[in-house]
């Protein structure tokens, strides 16, 4: 590895609804922090990226105008879910190529309620009633019911689990306990997921201040991003008609093989990860896909209850995104700043006791998937 | 007899016996199927794909149901969502007739169709779907 990166500050707005804030004044908050934890002043960074889905024009370069602290290069980044991500990526690869020693990595977002409707499907196919994005989360939770030991009890609990553990994170949106009956009882959406088993989008923002490692922080060990390759059925691309070959490795598998390799560790090295839960059975899902349990074994390897805190390797304490909501472009910064809390002990309530290793995994339309190694 | 449209053009063949047929392609280079017809193969980029009717025999996979109308459609709900592995060894993703999943097991016999979805002006706006078929 060419050089280390280590993350100098975080800052985030937290996720929620923020009726009469501009997606501006959220990527705003984030980015003061940043720079403010990272001690950074005027001329302290000489690139910004910015992640986000729906603020439309340069949306990074307004934040950064209401700042003055335009001049430097701006990039905005679109990727799905993984929008964020990307941006942390580009930032990363910047640093070690040796042409910026600090770069600012942001993202934000408003979220429309809802259904989201998407550009990424093509007119016909909203008409047919294809463009229904839960449908085909459905398809993929009814798959690990069929071949991975779920059970509906399973899914519901890992919203159980999810909310849970965000009632300690202040930055959420929801911070309120469920059962697992009130979870399966709550409205269903697409057999078998409920509503409770969903994450909801909404708005926030979240940005990280990367410098040139070896000064001690916690550092960037990996960060890989990969899409899909051709054929993959019930990825996070929203597999559309005429995609056949279910053998080829999801997007997130292929993140993380390159992940794990880059950082020269395995998923045994890790101790919790921040993992994409549009829905709860996308987290049992990336189980598997990440290599923390074997194909087909999600269901005992979530009974077994080692992704719970105080488990082998806890999940999501922030929450996840069940309890944070998904602000697209700002969900996977929020995973790495989550991440960078907890390695240097500053979770509170949700702290996972002497984490050393953490992993923060997107995953969304594209398909794109990113998997982010720290370590401290 | 109203007029009636496909929700678009070359997606699929209405057969007249209540069957339909998808228009997809093959490629010579890697053998694999595609549907909605290509020029150029999604999987291996080349562009030696040729015309192939799919359909209109399959077994159902894996299925759900919607139940509120998505973004843009103006059919009714519920109807059922579900993924169907055609005779031809192609895996479709597509709409099911059968809007309860509580009828649907995994496995069983279906067929391709034509189905209504919307008036459009007086217009039927048709659309391909798959129909639980007899065993056999
Ligand atoms: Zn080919």
């Amino acid at each position: 590895m060419s050089g280390a990166v280590e993350i100098a500050g975080v800052g985030l707005h937290r996720f929620g609804r923020f009726d009469g804030t501009s997606v501006v004044d959220l990527g705003l908050v984030a980015v003061r922090a940043a720079l403010a934890d990272a001690g950074l002043r005027r001329g302290g960074f000489q690139a910004a990226y910015c992640g986000t889905v729906y603020s439309g024009v340069a949306a990074g370069h307004k934040v950064l105008t209401a700042l003055g602290l335009t001049g430097v290069p701006i990039v905005n980044v679109e990727a799905g879910c993984a929008s964020g991500a990307a941006a942390l990526d580009l930032g990363v690869g910047a640093i070690r190529s040796g042409r910026y020693d600090c770069v600012l990595v942001f993202g934000m977002e408003k979220m429309p309620a809802g259904i989201i409707r998407s550009s990424f499907f093509e007119p016909w196919r909203e008409e047919a009633g294809l463009a229904v994005t839960p449908a085909y989360f459905a398809l993929r939770a009814q798959r690990l019911m069929r071949e991975s030991g779920v059970t509906r009890e399973m899914l519901a609990d890992v919203s159980v689990k999810n909310h849970r553990n965000g009632v300690h994170n202040p930055d959420a949106m929801f911070r309120k306990e469920f059962s697992v009956e009130q979870v399966l009882s709550s409205a269903l959406v697409c057999d078998p997921l409920t509503l409770f088993m969903m994450c909801s989008p909404n708005e926030g923002a979240a940005a990280v201040v990367l410098r040139r490692g070896g000064r001690g922080g916690v550092e960037i060990a990996a960060s890989a991003l990969r899409s899909h390759l051709p054929g993959s059925v019930l990825g996070e691309h929203t597999p559309l008609s005429g995609l056949i070959d279910d053998t080829a490795p999801p997007p997130t598998s292929l993140a993380a093989r390159a992940a794990f390799e880059e950082a020269g560790l395995g998923p045994g090295d890790l101790d919790l990860c921040e993992v994409q839960d549009t829905d709860s059975a996308r987290e049992l899902n990336s189980y598997e896909e990440l290599g923390l349990c074997g194909v087909g074994e999600a269901g005992p390897y979530y009974a077994a209850g080692h992704t719970q805190m105080g488990g082998a390797l806890p999940v999501n304490a922030s929450g996840g995104l069940l309890s944070k909501g998904e602000p697209l472009g700002a969900s996977a910064l929020g995973g790495i700043v989550e991440l960078y809390r907890q390695l240097r002990g500053e979770a509170g309530a949700r702290q996972v006791d002497g984490a050393r290793v953490g992993l923060a995994h997107t995953v969304g339309r594209g398909a794109n998937a990113s998997v982010v190694i720290l370590k401290r | 007899m109203s007029a009636s449209r496909p929700v678009r053009d070359g997606l699929f063949r209405d057969c007249g016996d209540g069957t339909a047929r998808l228009l997809g392609a093959r490629c010579a280079d890697c053998a694999r199927y595609h549907f909605p017809r290509a020029e150029v193969c999604p999987y291996c980029s080349c562009d030696s794909c040729s015309a192939a009717d799919l359909g209109p025999r399959g077994r159902l996979w894996l299925y759900t149901a919607v139940l509120r109308p998505p973004p843009g459609y103006r059919g009714v709900v519920p109807f059922g969502f579900g993924v169907v592995d055609l005779e031809e060894g192609v895996r479709i993703v597509a709409r099911l007739t059968e809007g309860d999943p509580a009828r649907l097991r995994s496995g069983q016999p279906m067929l391709l169709v034509v189905e209504h979805l919307h008036d459009d002006d007086g217009t039927r706006v048709e659309t391909y779907a798959f129909a639980a078929a007899e065993e056999g």
